[in-house]
């Protein structure tokens, strides 16, 4: 395993001194800022198995830390603290209060699928940084994050309709996040879509909530779906060690 | 399988998604028009369902896989038929990960084949179906060289940028049939889109950012990542001197039209390229109406241009 590669010289490890001498040598100043010594011991040996029963993260196990993923990321080039082979290194040495430094942005990958094309090992890194995401929510280390809020509304409308219509999606996401629908671009861009096709515009970008897209004879999956779904987030729960029916 | 294409793909379950019924609906119209001016057949999957787009997997994998699961169901037991064909390049993506993972994962099958028999109808099983893109169904359902002897008008003088987004050709394990030289499409660099829109007159210029993401899963959770994305797009497009940037999916197309706006206004960056699906291109080249491919009804507006150019 490579090294642990980020700096351990962060404001929260200095102590520094103004005067210090030791065997009658003065090492105050710059020179004579120490880190504190540190021995890991808040380690969480169930971090990998943990992150592994959340969907996409099952093969996390396999990875031999080759850089592949990191090195072809979309978000690493935009945000060089994106760094998935890092976390997953992290993970598997279950070094959670590391992991937890970056909470924030975890959740920020596009799904390009370039880590799982490049990965040599099937790690499929895409799906255990979607998994992470989960766990930390599901942890309550983040509040959901508005791709999660996305993500469910989504599946709520397909497992209820089979089908899902752009705009009832968009409304509902906005409603969710507390985000104003008359945002400047978004105004400018319905304008754009009205100008070309007035009517038909308005109707398929859902303004109107008259057209709700279904798939006929849906009542059957959707009920098998959600059973399933229900199932599935049980075994999560128990998997976090927290209630199962939480 | 490769050999008879010609006349597999004459008659193919079209497979719209939900993204070709909201916004990507000139993408539809379009390639209903090229179908149809090419003779080739479409028919509407019956009683179709989301494939679970990019979000479902999040909330459960498996969910995701009996979604797509049900579609090609749908086209084998409904409509029976050999091909699917996805213009969608999410639903495309689904469809063909569903089959990767049903063939290679017992966890899948045996959750397909659970929901699938409390949903009252057959299980999927690998190797039922086959699903294309609308970029095979034209390439080799109707012919490269049929094609030249079609095209009308031609795209002669425009400069176009091919843009084939992520999911067409990511990630490849899903993709076995792509990769193999010959006239086998490639991963690293697709060309299906050059070369059609290359036999419609078009100049296609060197693009490097074919298949770079355009951050559509985050379009509205992440604004900014994805405008970003998208102007790096749009700029690369531009200094390769493309005058417009040919897409085939919906996803994709809304989320350039989108962050170019968004683009405009948050970080004032004017890109002037316009925005156009493959299959309106070619349409026109047929000597469709811009109305008939649906032009009016983008965001980007192209048709001054294309009318300048004597194209539309
Ligand atoms: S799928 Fe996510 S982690 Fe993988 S390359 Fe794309 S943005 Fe990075
Ligand atoms: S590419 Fe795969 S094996 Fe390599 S570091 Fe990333 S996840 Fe691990």
């Amino acid at each position: 395993m490579p090294i642990h590669e980020k700096s351990l010289i962060r404001p929260e490890n200095l102590s520094t001194h103004d005067n210090l001498v030791i065997d009658g040598v003065d090492v105050s100043g710059d020179f004579s800022t120490f880190i504190r010594s540190r021995v890991v011991t808040d380690y969480n040996e169930d971090l990998q198995d943990e992150i592994a029963a959340m969907p996409g993260g099952e093969y996390i196990h396999r990875c031999w830390q080759c850089g592949s993923c990191t090195n072809s990321c979309t978000v690493n080039a935009e945000n060089p603290d994106f760094n998935p082979r890092y976390w997953i290194y992290l993970i598997r040495m279950g070094m959670e209060s590391e992991l937890l430094r970056d909470k924030d942005i975890i959740w920020q990958c596009v799904s390009c699928n370039k880590c799982t094309s490049a990965c040599p090992r099937d790690v499929v890194p895409e799906g255990v940084m979607k998994a992470t995401a989960h766990w930390l929510e599901m942890k309550g280390h983040t509040p959901k994050s508005n791709s999660l809020i996305f993500d469910e509304i989504f599946t709520d409308q397909v497992v209820e309709y089979g089908r899902i219509e752009d705009g009832r999606v968009l409304m509902e996401f906005m409603k969710k996040t507390d985000q104003p629908l008359l945002q400047d671009w978004l105004v400018d861009l319905v304008k754009k879509l009205v100008s070309g096709l007035p009517l038909k515009a308005l109707s398929k970008m859902g303004w109107s909530t008259l057209f709700h897209p279904k798939t006929s004879d849906w009542s059957k999956a959707r009920d098998a779906l959600r059973e399933h779904i229900a199932e599935e987030k049980a075994k999560q729960h128990a998997a976090l060690g927290m209630d199962p029916a939480e | 399988m490769q050999d008879n294409r010609k006349e597999r793909y004459k008659t193919v379950a079209y497979y719209p998604g939900c993204a070709l019924e909201g916004t990507g609906q000139p993408y539809d119209i379009s390639t209903r028009a090229v179908g149809k001016k090419l003779g080739l057949k479409l028919e509407e999957v019956k009683d179709w369902n989301c494939c679970g787009a990019m979000e479902v997997k999040n909330i459960d994998l498996e969910v995701q896989t009996y979604l797509s699961s049900r579609v090609m169901s749908q086209a084998v037991h409904k409509n029976k038929a050999e091909v699917v064909m996805a213009p969608c390049n999410g639903c495309y993506h689904n469809l063909k990960k569903a089959e990767y993972d049903l063939s290679h994962k017992e966890k899948s099958k045996a959750t397909v084949e659970k929901i699938s028999a409390k949903a009252g109808h057959e299980a999927y099983h690998p190797g039922e179906i086959e699903t294309i893109h609308a970029l095979d169904w034209i390439k080799f359902g109707y012919g490269e060289e049929e094609l030249k002897a079609k095209i009308k008008g031609g795209l002669k003088g425009l400069k176009v940028a091919n843009y084939y987004g992520c999911m067409y050709t990511r990630p490849r394990h899903i993709f076995p049939e792509k990769g193999h030289g010959g006239d086998s499409e490639s991963f690293k660099d697709p060309h299906y889109m050059d070369d059609l829109l290359a036999i419609a007159g078009a100049e296609n210029v060197e693009f490097p950012l074919k298949t770079a993401c355009c951050g559509g899963a985050h379009t509205l959770s992440d604004s900014d990542m994805s405008t970003k994305l998208v102007l790096n797009i749009l700029e690369a497009a531009e200094a390769a001197g493309a005058e417009v940037i040919a897409t085939e999916c919906p996803t994709c197309h809304s989320g350039l039209e989108m962050h170019q706006i968004r683009a405009l206004k948050k970080l004032s960056k004017d890109t002037k390229v316009k925005v156009v699906y493959f299959t309106q291109l070619l349409g026109l080249a047929m000597g469709l109406s811009p109305r008939k491919v649906g032009l009016h009804a983008n965001v980007s507006q192209s048709i001054p241009l294309l009318k300048a150019k004597g194209i539309a």
